[in-house]
């Protein structure tokens, strides 16, 4: 590898790292608002202007907050929890093209850190091992409820991911491509795959709020049976860390979102523009995509009461897999029709 | 037959039945629920911003008690006990004494509280005592009782509820004013 492309690599990894940081403090302060808005209410408003500085606060309290251990706690594994949620949480982000290749110096960058050919199937497994930092967390607490919040987590993750992985073997048939980039450049301009695939689209959100833990699947943490759920040993900055990967995952979900179902960075009228504009206005189309997804997540939160967890349970297995599973057969006869299978 | 009365008109017969297969598809429902939420996000926010703010009590609020004086000056309680009995958090309680020669300009009647005590953290504030006053003596106002690190600090002595005689407190607004001049 050569050097520039080193540094060039580093410096994209260096700007998404702070990026992502970046949006997932600020979506705790835009949850806020948000909830407060749709109550009738101002929200965070004392912390600088307009409280946009409370996420400063709130991080520069959570690190000054004493950091413990419980006594009876699995000491190094309760430690490894939150670092597992949160290095899967911002793993993810490192295989999403977040625009067309920018040129600068003379160079062709592209804006993706990693364009692996198999993309989605690495979020997948990165999502998958997400689990793993609230069981590990869950269990090392050594108290009921975590483990109680733990064991619902997994199960309720390993049951969306299904339906879920159904949504994305449809969309990959459709391209011919396990590659984000290649998916994303098949829905060119505003031949976006929702149009074409709208239960999957469906399906798949559904999944996502119920991977992210958000409501109206939040079980794992119903503060209401469960206390805090897996985190509620956790103080400090740990705590942090578990509440910081959960908007990171938020963050990646909805880009994921955009860029599996709504064209990435393609926008209507893309064919007018090249080079470094192009290159631009994308990465404000996949943003702006992206915030419409955050903020239909919390849209959705702060409207939907939770689930029970066997409506849960059943609506994971008994609804979405079915669903997916036949949409996936009509897809599959229809593109087999389309190649001229039956001819 | 069931006979019992309902208490309220809000009765409702409990319905079972199937849902329909739009019901249970649950989406009609959710988007109805988002566009209700969606039309708060356009609404006037009701907050009140508290420090800056404050909002206006009613007439009627029953926060700090005050002990009144009448107009010569003179305390009104005559220390009969009354507030104490009605109390049911039992947050009152009081010595009395006699009053002698020479203090007429300073208790309105021949008994008075030589001490008066209220537990601010007994008290609920319900205002049973002011009604029970037969003195006018009692009243509780739109003063609220501030927060504290010590418990002892909540037990209100008289130093802290008789009302200062250059500082009076105007209760003219509450219910149960005038109930002597009844009499
Ligand atoms: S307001 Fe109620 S609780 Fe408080 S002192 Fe009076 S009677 Fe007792
Ligand atoms: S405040 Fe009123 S009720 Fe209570 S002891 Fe004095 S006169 Fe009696």
């Amino acid at each position: 590898m050569e050097t520039s492309e080193l540094i060039e690599k580093l410096v994209l990894i260096v700007v998404l790292f702070a990026v992502t940081l970046g949006i997932a403090a600020y979506a705790t302060y835009f949850e806020r608002k948000v909830a407060a808005w749709f109550q009738d209410r101002i929200g965070p408003d004392r912390a600088g202007p307009f409280g946009i500085l409370q996420p400063l606060a709130d991080g520069g309290k959570l690190f000054f907050k004493e950091d413990f251990v419980p006594e009876a706690a699995e000491k190094w594994l309760f430690i490894l929890g939150p670092g597992i949620a949160m290095f899967t949480a911002l793993m993810t982000g490192s295989v999403i093209p977040w625009s067309t290749n920018l040129t600068l110096f003379g160079q062709d960058i592209a804006l993706q850190v990693a364009d692996v050919n198999i993309g989605i199937l690495f979020i997948m497994g990165f999502l998958s091992i997400g689990v793993y930092g609230i069981m590990i967390g869950g269990w090392a607490s050594n108290n009921k409820y975590s483990l109680f919040s733990a064991v619902r987590a997994s199960s309720q993750m390993i049951s969306y991911e299904l339906a879920m992985g159904i949504c994305v073997i449809v969309v990959v048939m459709m391209t011919g491509s396990l590659g984000l980039r290649e998916i994303v450049d098949a829905q060119h301009g505003m031949n976006w795959n929702v149009f074409y695939q709208p239960v999957a689209f469906v399906v798949f959100f559904i999944c996502a709020l119920a991977e992210t833990n958000r409501a109206p699947f939040d079980l794992p943490e119903c503060e209401s049976e469960l206390i805090g759920g897996y985190h509620t040993e956790y103080g400090s900055m740990k705590m942090g860390f578990y509440l910081f990967a959960e908007y990171v995952s938020l963050f990646i979900s909805s880009a994921v979102i955009s860029t599996l179902f709504f064209g990435g960075y393609n926008f209507p009228g893309m064919d007018n523009f090249e080079g470094n504009t192009l290159a631009i206005l994308g990465v404000v189309a996949m943003f702006t995509k992206t915030f419409i997804f955050v903020f239909i997540f919390m849209w959705i939160r702060w409207t939907l009461p939770r689930f029970r967890f066997d409506q849960l349970m059943h609506l994971g297995w008994k609804s979405l897999i079915p669903i997916s599973l036949i949409n996936l057969l009509i897809t599959g006869l229809v593109i087999a029709f389309n190649e001229g299978w039956f001819k | 037959m069931n006979t019992m009365q309902s208490l309220t008109d809000r009765k409702k017969v409990v319905s079972k039945k199937e849902m329909t297969f739009m019901e249970k598809l649950y989406l009609p429902a959710i988007i109805g629920g988002m566009w209700i939420t969606f039309k708060h996000l356009f609404r006037k926010n009701n907050t009140v911003k508290y420090p800056e703010e404050t909002r206006e009590f009613a007439p009627v609020y029953r926060g700090q008690h005050v002990l009144k004086r009448d107009e010569e000056g003179r305390e009104n309680c005559t220390a009969c006990g009354l507030c104490a009995v009605a109390c049911p958090a039992e947050a009152i309680t009081m010595v009395a004494a006699e009053r002698v020669k020479g203090e007429e300009n300073l208790y309105r009647e021949e008994k008075y509280a030589e001490k008066y005590e209220i537990n601010m953290l007994r008290c609920i504030f319900c205002g049973l005592c002011e009604e029970a006053c037969p003195k006018e003596a009692i009243f509780l106002t739109d003063r609220i009782v501030p927060s504290n690190f010590e418990r002892d600090e909540f037990v209100y002595g008289k130093d802290r509820l008789v009302e200062q005689l250059n500082d009076r407190i105007d209760i003219t607004k509450r219910q149960h004013t005038g109930k002597r001049s009844k009499i």
